[in-house]
């Protein structure tokens, strides 16, 4: 392939009228790795998978896709990626199995039959193969979704938000598949707004406003956000977290569990506020490693 | 909570009118297709057609022959377009529907006139649309008292006293009953397509795009072609099924007579059909929404109604609405089903008015799958 890299596009980007979706997109995403896709809604993430999948031409950029080229092999792409759409699109009003058998005769496949039925065992939906789509919970339309982009045998997965809207078990299900996958060589590239979902990932890639703005294990993405976190705890703290805001330093305030987070890129300025507060109140402050929600956010207040 | 609340229903009527003022294009076509409409069909419909085409048959030289054929052109129903004396080709010319009268002038008119013999002259109409040409047949009545009124003096002025100086002959053609069902029957047929086959595939792919599928659809490895037929082949089901339900009725409850081939019928049938669920299809390649490619299919079926023939004397339109209604499949369609049931016509009759049904129907699939995006760009 492509130096092994089984997503390797650079520059990539997407004008909606003046409006720049995707700003100079770089991916380089190695054969068999599972790769995280964040950032806030309308950030771009779509618009990339889906030039990516070649169901939008990009503007400027190169690169290849499974070593086919992203501007002028998208059929040559669509036919070895599975592309999973934000929201459900396949055939409400056919069942499970018909729409497998659907998606099966368009990609051609031969053993057809055989093909639809271990589909259906492995994702364990043989007992509701005859189910209408439709009327699925959200849960098992995800898992369809996903057996039937799994057809043809991709070497890349293209998923987009697949659980948004999903519930716990379901997720954690779908991403022991997602894993399974990856085990057997497949290449996973997966967009989502769950932090506990993206240290599922090998590696995250973080967009803003077209722009990837951070990217790496998950750890190297906190390490590089150089933010440093204050956890403050005691009786009822929520209420001080519009005092701690106004400070100068305090980028960042966020409450989790029952405890504040106070997150800034200086230290002096961060501990200066917090002492006031100390002095005023019984809180307990002790510094902690951010979490990605922390870093994330963070970037996305420094946008704003 | 009361009954019934004004603020609940002004919450209701602020918001579809936010809605309404939001959807531009339906507004536009809302208003606009009903001015278009208007002024298209109130010039093109004609209910006392003139100039219909004639053919004419002269085997006598003489100068009252001139008379009559002046004064078919004078009375502004008859336009000549014509000339045989074969009475084999006057027929062929009926049968494919390029002339709806046939006038035939005897040898030795002007002799037998002059001899007082009151020959006969004879005029053959297509009356398979009886309407389309009664008022010309009533004008050519009046011809016989007065078309000769300049020519019979001196010696001949006792002719144009007492009896008409010759006899007319009228052949009602195909229809000699006049009667309308006959006609409006058969014609049924291509305007119920029309109405049905179009809104079967119109919703074809705007239903995919707002149900979400589109995107999935893209993603996939099928062509707009191999999309586009596979969404319009069941349908021909669907059609052809349609159709046998009104030529039964139109055989067992109508008796229209059936004189042509029901197996040419019904592979013009096929093509008509095609070129119908062609169009539907291309309406939803371009509508935005459901209600846009409903539309789309309202204009497109009135003029089928009006402009075809069915409701109205084709031949009375002027000569711009004639132009804009031989694009419609339904007016070669039409031509086909009566000439097949009424006149019992063959492949090489029809022919004319099947080549133009493939040429829309390729053009028509053309525009589709160029029409087709296959990127959501």
């Amino acid at each position: 392939m492509n130096g092994g890299l089984a997503i390797d596009v650079k520059g990539l980007t997407k004008r909606f009228g003046n409006k720049l979706a995707v700003d100079h997109v770089d991916i380089a995403v190695p054969e068999g790795e599972v790769w995280g896709f964040l950032g806030p809604n309308g950030s771009g993430k779509t618009t990339t998978i889906r030039m990516l999948c070649g169901l939008l031409r990009p503007d400027e950029g190169s690169g290849t896709c499974i070593g086919y080229d992203v501007r002028r092999q998208a059929e040559a792409i669509k036919r070895n990626v599975g592309y999973m759409t934000q929201r459900f699109s396949f055939w409400e009003d056919l069942s499970i199995r018909e729409n497998l058998e659907f998606v099966a005769r368009i990609y051609e496949l031969t053993d057809r039959q055989r093909r639809v039925r271990a589909m259906l065992e492995q994702l364990g939906l043989e007992r509701r193969q005859a189910q209408l789509a439709g009327e699925l919970s959200g849960g098992w339309k995800q898992r369809m979704a996903l057996g039937a982009c799994m057809l043809h045998d991709p070497k890349l997965l293209l998923l987009d938000e697949p659980t948004a809207g999903v519930d716990p078990q379901a997720r954690r299900d779908f991403w022991e598949q997602i894993h399974g996958l990856s085990a057997r060589g497949l290449t996973v590239l997966v967009s989502t707004h769950y932090m506990d979902e993206a240290e599922r990932c090998d590696r995250i890639v973080y967009i803003l406003n077209g722009k990837l703005v951070a990217g790496g294990t998950v750890a190297e993405v906190i390490a590089q956000s150089r933010l440093i976190t204050f956890i403050v705890s005691g009786e009822n703290v929520r209420r001080f977290s519009d005092r701690l805001r106004a400070q100068p330093g305090v980028e960042y305030v966020a409450f989790f569990g029952a405890v504040l987070h106070v997150s800034g890129h200086d230290r002096n300025l961060l501990q200066r506020a917090l002492q006031q507060i100390q002095e005023d109140e019984d809180v307990q402050v002790e510094e902690a490693q951010p979490s990605l929600e922390d870093v994330f956010i963070q970037l996305q207040e420094k946008a704003a | 909570m009361r009954a019934f609340s004004l603020q609940r229903l002004f919450a209701v009527l602020a918001k579809e009118f936010i809605q309404m003022r939001r959807d531009r294009l339906t507004a536009a076509m809302v208003l606009g297709i009903p001015v278009l409409q208007l002024m298209l069909f109130g010039f093109a419909i004609n209910l006392n057609p003139k100039n219909l085409p004639t053919a004419v048959s002269v085997d006598d030289p003489g100068r009252f022959s001139r008379s009559i054929l002046a004064a078919l052109v004078n009375s502004s129903y008859f336009q000549i377009v014509g000339q045989t004396n074969s009475p084999k080709e006057a027929r062929r010319l009926l049968d494919q529907g390029k002339v709806t009268f046939v006038v035939e002038i005897p040898a030795n008119f002007t002799r037998d006139v002059v001899r007082g013999l009151q020959p006969s002259l004879v005029i053959e109409a297509d009356a398979t649309d009886p309407a389309a040409g009664s008022y010309a047949l009533a004008a050519f009545t009046a011809l016989a008292t007065s078309a000769l009124r300049d020519d019979l003096v001196g010696p001949l002025a006792a002719r144009a006293q007492g009896p008409p100086p010759f006899q007319l002959v009228t052949h009602l053609l195909y229809n000699p009953e006049s009667n309308t069902q006959y006609n409006i029957v058969p014609g049924l047929l291509a305007i119920i397509l029309t109405m049905t086959m179009v809104l079967l595939t119109c919703l074809a792919l705007t239903r995919e795009r707002e149900r979400g599928t589109y995107e999935n659809l893209l993603a996939m490895p099928a062509t707009p072609l191999e999309i586009m037929l596979g969404k319009i082949a069941p349908n021909i089901l669907i059609g052809a099924i349609q159709s046998a339900v009104i030529l039964l009725v139109a055989r067992f409850v109508f008796a229209v007579p059936m004189l042509g081939s029901l197996a040419l019928l019904g592979a013009a049938l096929i093509v008509y059909i095609v070129a119908l669920l062609a169009v539907g299809y291309a309406f939803s390649t371009i509508a935005e929404n459901q209600l846009q490619a409903m539309q789309m299919t309202v204009f497109f079926l009135l003029p089928s109604i009006l402009l075809s023939g069915f409701a109205f004397p084709f031949m009375g339109m002027p000569r711009w609405a004639q132009w804009l209604g031989e694009i419609l499949p339904a007016t070669h369609f039409l031509r086909i089903v009566r000439g097949i049931l009424l006149k019992g016509i063959g492949l090489r009759e029809i022919w004319p008015e099947v080549w133009p049904l493939l040429l829309f129907l390729s053009a028509v699939m053309t525009i589709a799958v160029m029409r087709f995006r296959r990127t959501l760009d």
